[in-house]
């Protein structure tokens, strides 16, 4: 490792910016380090927003069924509406309905950012802020009415 | 111009159109079914499917379901496209998916219609 260029800025050494030269082969990571990545806000809401989706997507035959089942009879309605007096239903219930509810509000925050109303770092962060505060805030309404 | 090659895929404008297309169906859809809920006053079996006995509302909940799955479809696709390296494994994928998917438009149908 050697020390390639110290850049400063005035006289005082206020911001110096190091530029390091590694073996550029070896430590280079062949994969992203997951992990060691610090995303911004909405880096998260991003993230969480694909992870919704699949969710939601791989929940969609037993929500088709549940939806089936609660049309069919009054029979298999009161079948389903028992069942999901469980814990462990309504717990799941609970995780689908976090899921739904971020990817609806940060899809929202994506039709506004395709429509220019939100603009520049500011309003970025405010509105993903929102994102996450309002999804959470109604899957524990949602929640608190289902328990 | 750029020179691309054109194969395999359309340069993605419809998709990325057919994604918010789609997106504002759902949401006029859900925003109306949960101001719906609000408004009644005790939910039971009887008031869910008068709700679903009309033909018009039938359509629309149709019209839900198909945009649910093409937004589906197209996320599925981008997530795969991203994770999955080896073609043929994200060719298999991308088939069961659109297999699958097409399989629940023809239960949605039979769920609106067939009661």
């Amino acid at each position: 490792m050697r020390i390639l260029k110290v850049v400063t800025s005035g006289v005082r050494l206020r911001h110096s910016i190091l530029v390091v030269e590694k073996d550029m082969n070896k430590t280079r990571p062949k994969h992203l380090a997951l992990h060691k990545i610090k995303l911004p806000l909405p880096g998260y809401v991003s993230i969480l927003h694909r992870i919704s989706g699949a969710i939601l997507f791989l929940a969609l035959p037993f929500l088709l069924a549940m939806f089936d089942q609660s049309l069919r009879s009054i029979e298999t309605f009161t079948n389903f509406a028992e069942y999901l007096d469980r814990a462990l239903a309504k717990l799941i219930l609970i995780g689908l309905m976090w899921a739904f509810l971020h990817h609806f509000f940060a899809g929202l925050r994506y039709l506004a950012i395709d429509l220019h109303l939100l603009h520049g770092l500011s309003g970025a962060r405010a509105s993903s802020r929102w994102v996450l505060v309002l999804s959470l805030a109604l899957t524990v309404v949602l929640g608190v009415k289902l328990w | 111009m750029v020179n691309r090659i054109v194969t395999g895929a359309h340069y993605g404008l419809r998709d990325w159109l057919a994604q918010r297309v789609s997106a504002v169906v759902m949401a006029v859809y859900v925003l109306a079914l949960a101001g719906w809920a609000l408004l009644q006053p005790a939910f039971g079996y009887d008031v869910w499917t008068e709700l679903f006995s009309g033909n018009l509302m039938r359509s629309f909940s149709l019209l839900f379901l198909l945009s649910l799955f093409y937004h589906a479809w197209i996320g599925v696709r981008d997530i795969v496209m991203d994770y999955v390296k080896p073609a043929s494994v994200r060719l298999l994928i991308h088939v069961l998916v659109i297999l699958a998917l097409i399989l629940y438009a023809i239960w949605a149908v039979q769920i609106l219609w067939g009661l």
